[in-house]
């Protein structure tokens, strides 16, 4: 039995323990918010946070997940929509859309890492985008680190 | 055609899917989806435009006038206007701009605006086939949507528009000639004021008008001709936005196959004791696949199907499959021996496609000759979301719910295979993740309907990325052999293209063998009808691969050679390349064009693209040493394109786009976002596979198999596109395919500048090799 925890909710699951944690996900958990683009780790389309960071989920057997924290594109807004997805709809960032909520939970992980990302930053993101929407994602990131700016801003300016 | 059809069809309208928490809906204003559950249910009161004082007479008529217009608008009680988007949504946005096109002509407030997907529906008719489209035409291919919406569509929403002012015409005892609407509200010349809201409900009880009503003067456009984010972005920014491969039916298996690698190949023999050992693993089957050579109606080959709980079991049942195949007759080939094939070809004398003046005598007289020969490989659609369909069959009746380009051709297959009445066949659209042409076949709903006839259960068809990736319908592959002369003057007096390529058509259901080029060289393209003496021929491939529509077809292989030896001319001729385009062009006047994308091809738009992109990455200037200016303009289905890139060449070879310009002419715009964003991703995706793409073949089969060698491009290597869109007042052409045949030309041609060296092969690579 492999205990973890999904957007705040416990899981536990007894199943097949090298199933990719993107597959319990999808069948098991209901949360169809994550996609299935290679299975090999190349796309991105899986990207869900593990304890906070950044995993292709198509490559991570469940038995690895004891007591991890996990959190995927449906549990990403906490009340309110988060700063990148704010960002994603200002801009009109996706096309098709399916390789979006992998785009957002990396680009969600590379803000946390570099707040203001340069150019060279945001080019280290992988993730594929078939509809080739790479521009408006460049700029949506750059729009969701000043909205992130200003809310932290506001906060602080509230305490 | 079918057996015993009813006369209406037994589907539920798409009205009733507005109270079915299943199927998705979304709204312009992004509120969330229980704001919307709280307007359906106090939609009592509702506008149902099909509703009528004479119901049972109103009904026959929206059951057979064509066009379905009556179908597609519902206003509650609240303002919430309900308008059903029949395309399906691949990413080209038309859940968005078809619904703009009704809300323009009703005077809808867009901010109140709620989208539903249709389903596909079918109504009886007399003439043959007997059957036709209820909602008109519900396909997504050869960027159709927006051209047929805004002849039929249009009318749609001017309709309801007329339905709502009667309503208030008679309210207030008035003639509607003293009535206008704005955004939502009937407003009469003292001043009055009505909401549609309000009117929705009396509005309900007139009878749907039969003949075409006034539509609006386009100087008055509100919502047409803006910027509108895409409807869905709140459902897909959360990750609620359901895809096919979301889609759940009860009971269903999941099914993953085997299928046989070897073009037109066999299973020899397999043993599925250990896949069946897997737990969760149910049930192991053949599936059948189309004979040798014989037309490919439904699925594409044949192969073992391991059926199981869920996708993780499928997955690994299939790996523990003990397959032998059968390699077919295409064993031998190779990326090399059709290379060989192609050249050996175009030393002989292939079908004639077109014959304008002499061409022999005009080289013969001519005061210069130049030839090239540029190559175009098998490339693969692989869009994001792999194929998938979640299938039905019942002993009466068929569910398909998947993402397709083409629905009825899903009902036609599922028809096909298991007699079942075609009005007695569900077809449910989901959004697509993507389509490129990919999924106008519907092999993969064969696949499921194939199962599920075999196993009596619901099935939930998963295709795996190596699947999609081997098992295509790929962009042909070919060689283009251009030449041309020029006279003392300067002038191009003879044209010759020369293609030898493996047809799309290849298998494909009643096509007779003399028309196997009609895909493949389109005989109105520029530069007929400009060159004098002009000859186009084509020489048929033999590739076991099959082929099918790459988002824009033949246009992106052919404007690459055609974009790419103009420019070769130019050189040769020490012309500049913008005004020798122009030159050709000549004066602005409209040109036959009987392809897809006509009546006419008219050189001043074309021309107009072509200064637009050029003015704008400021042709002319000297960009530096190692750097280079590329152009080129292309007409594709009834739009114009053209890209300018400027392209820096390192010492190593490696190249970068440091500017992209693509200047877009497709008519009058109708979402200028969504337009951007079509130009933008067709853009990147000339690139992406201009720059490193290619399926090869080893012994008869496919090699790439996933994205670690199947290069996509990556951000690090997207340039900015800089979108200039021409104010056209032209009807509408799509936007979807025009984006992407000019983009691989205008990068080589700025290669050249920057470096000198002319790639005649794609794909690029990462480095081109040095000159
Ligand atoms: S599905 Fe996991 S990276 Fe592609
Ligand atoms: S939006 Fe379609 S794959 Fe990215």
């Amino acid at each position: 039995m492999i205990k973890f925890t999904v957007n705040g909710a416990e899981h536990q699951f007894d199943g097949d323990s090298t199933m990719p944690l993107l597959w319990y996900l999808r069948d098991h958990a209901g949360l169809t918010g994550t996609k299935f683009g290679c299975g090999i780790a190349q796309c991105g389309a899986c990207t869900v946070h593990v304890d906070g960071e950044a995993a292709r989920s198509c490559t991570l057997p469940v038995a690895g997940l004891e007591g991890k924290k996990i959190t995927t594109i449906e549990g990403l807004a906490e009340g309110r929509l988060h700063a990148v997805q704010q960002a994603w709809m200002e801009q009109d960032v996706p096309q098709c859309g399916y390789c979006q909520a992998g785009q957002i939970m990396a680009a969600v992980d590379l803000l946390k890492r570099h707040p203001d990302p340069s150019d060279e930053q945001i080019n280290t993101l992988t993730n594929l985008c078939r509809c080739g929407t790479y521009p408006r994602i460049r700029s949506a990131i750059k729009r969701a680190a000043a909205l992130a700016k200003s809310e932290s801003a506001g906060r602080e300016a509230d305490a | 055609m079918s057996k015993q059809s009813p006369n209406v069809s037994p589907l539920r309208d798409w009205q009733q899917d507005l109270h079915d928490r299943s199927v998705p809906t979304v709204s312009t204003t992004h509120a969330d989806r229980r704001s919307f559950l709280k307007a359906s249910l106090t939609a009592a009161g509702a506008l149902l435009i099909t509703a009528s004082l004479h119901p049972r007479r109103a009904r026959a008529e929206s059951s057979s006038s064509p066009g379905m217009l009556g179908f597609f608008v519902r206003i509650d009680t609240d303002g919430t206007t309900h308008i059903g988007a029949r395309s399906p949504e691949i990413g080209q946005g038309v859940n968005t701009s078809l619904p703009m096109i009704i809300a323009e002509e009703m005077d809808a407030d867009w901010a109140r605006v709620k989208v539903k997907q249709m389903p596909m529906a079918l109504k009886k008719i007399d003439e043959a086939p007997g059957i036709a489209w209820k909602y008109g035409p519900q396909g997504a291919g050869g960027s159709t949507s927006i051209p047929s919406a805004w002849s039929d569509l249009r009318q749609v929403g001017a309709k309801v528009r007329q339905l709502l002012l009667q309503a208030a015409a008679s309210q207030w005892e008035v003639p509607v000639s003293d009535l206008r609407t704005e955004a939502g509200v009937v407003i009469h010349a003292d001043g009055r004021r009505l909401s549609y809201a309000n009117l929705a409900a009396s509005a309900a009880t007139s009878a749907w008008p039969e003949a075409d009503v006034p539509l609006k003067d386009p100087k008055d456009f509100r919502i047409v001709g803006t910027a509108q984010p895409q409807v869905a972005l709140r459902e897909i920014v959360t990750g609620r936005a359901e895809f096919g491969i979301d889609a759940r039916m009860p009971g269903a298996l999941v099914a993953v196959v085997a299928r046989c690698p070897h073009f037109d190949g066999e299973i020899e023999s397999f043993d599925a004791s250990a896949a069946k050992q897997i737990p969760g693993v149910r049930e192991v089957l053949v599936l059948p696949g189309p004979k040798h050579g014989e037309p490919i109606s439904a699925n594409l080959a044949t192969g073992v199907a391991v059926l199981a709980d869920d996708s993780w079991a499928a997955i690994k049942g299939r790996r523990a499959l003990q397959i032998r195949w059968k390699p077919g007759p295409y064993a031998q080939e190779s990326s090399a021996s059709l290379d060989r094939q192609c050249a050996e070809l175009l030393k002989g004398e292939g079908i004639r496609c077109r014959e304008d003046g002499d061409f022999d005598a005009a080289r013969e007289a001519a005061a210069r000759t130049v030839e090239a020969v540029y190559r175009v490989p098998y490339v693969s659609h692989c869009p994001m979301e792999p194929q998938n369909a979640c299938v039905h069959v019942e002993a009466d009746r068929v569910r398909i719910v998947a993402p397709m380009q083409s629905p009825s051709g899903a009902s036609r297959v599922a028809h096909q295979l298991t007699g079942i009445d075609r009005f007695k066949i569900d077809v449910r659209m989901t959004r697509v993740g993507g389509g490129f042409g990919r999924r106008l076949s519907n092999d993969f709903v064969a696949e499921a309907v194939l199962l599920s006839k075999l196993s009596g259960k619901p099935i939930r068809l998963l295709w795996t990325r190596e699947d999609d990736m081997r098992h295509d319908f790929y962009r042909p592959f070919g060689h283009h052999h251009l030449i041309a002369s020029v006279d003392e003057q300067g002038a191009v007096s003879s044209w010759a293209h020369r293609l030898a390529s493996a047809s799309k058509y290849y298998r494909r259901p009643n096509v007779k063998p003399e028309d196997m080029w009609n895909p493949e060289i389109y005989p109105d393209d520029f530069p007929a009808q400009l060159v004098s003496n002009l000859r186009l021929e084509w020489f048929a491939v033999d590739s076991g691969m099959t082929r099918g529509s790459w988002r824009a077809p033949a246009h992106t292989a052919n404007a690459f050679a055609v974009q790419s030896f103009i420019d070769e001319l130019a050189v040769a001729t020490k012309r500049d390349p913008v005004a020798l385009r122009l030159a050709m062009l000549g004066e602005p006047r409209e040109l036959e064009y009987g392809g897809h994308g006509g009546p006419v091809f008219d050189t001043g738009r074309l021309a107009g693209v072509l200064r637009r992109a050029a003015d704008k990455i400021g042709w002319g200037r000297d960009p530096g040493k190692g750097r280079g200016l590329g152009i080129a303009a292309h007409f594709t289905f009834g739009g114009y394109a053209a890209h300018a890139m400027e392209v820096a060449v390192a010492d190593d070879g490696s190249y970068r786009i440091e500017r992209c310009v693509c200047a877009v002419d497709v008519g009058r715009p109708i979402n200028r976002s969504g337009l951007e964003a079509q130009m933008i991703g067709g853009t990147i995706d000339g690139i992406s596979t201009a720059r490193n793409l290619e399926i090869h073949i080893r012994d008869g089969q496919v090699v790439e198999g996933n994205f670690d060698r199947y290069r996509l491009l990556r951000m690090a290597d997207a340039p900015d596109v800089e979108v200039e869109i021409i104010d056209s007042e032209a009807d509408p052409a799509g936007a979807g395919e025009m984006g992407i045949p000019t983009a691989a030309p205008a990068l080589t041609n700025a290669i050249f500048a920057a470096s000198g060296v002319r790639v005649r092969s794609l794909p690029i690579g990462p480095k081109i090799a040095a000159g």
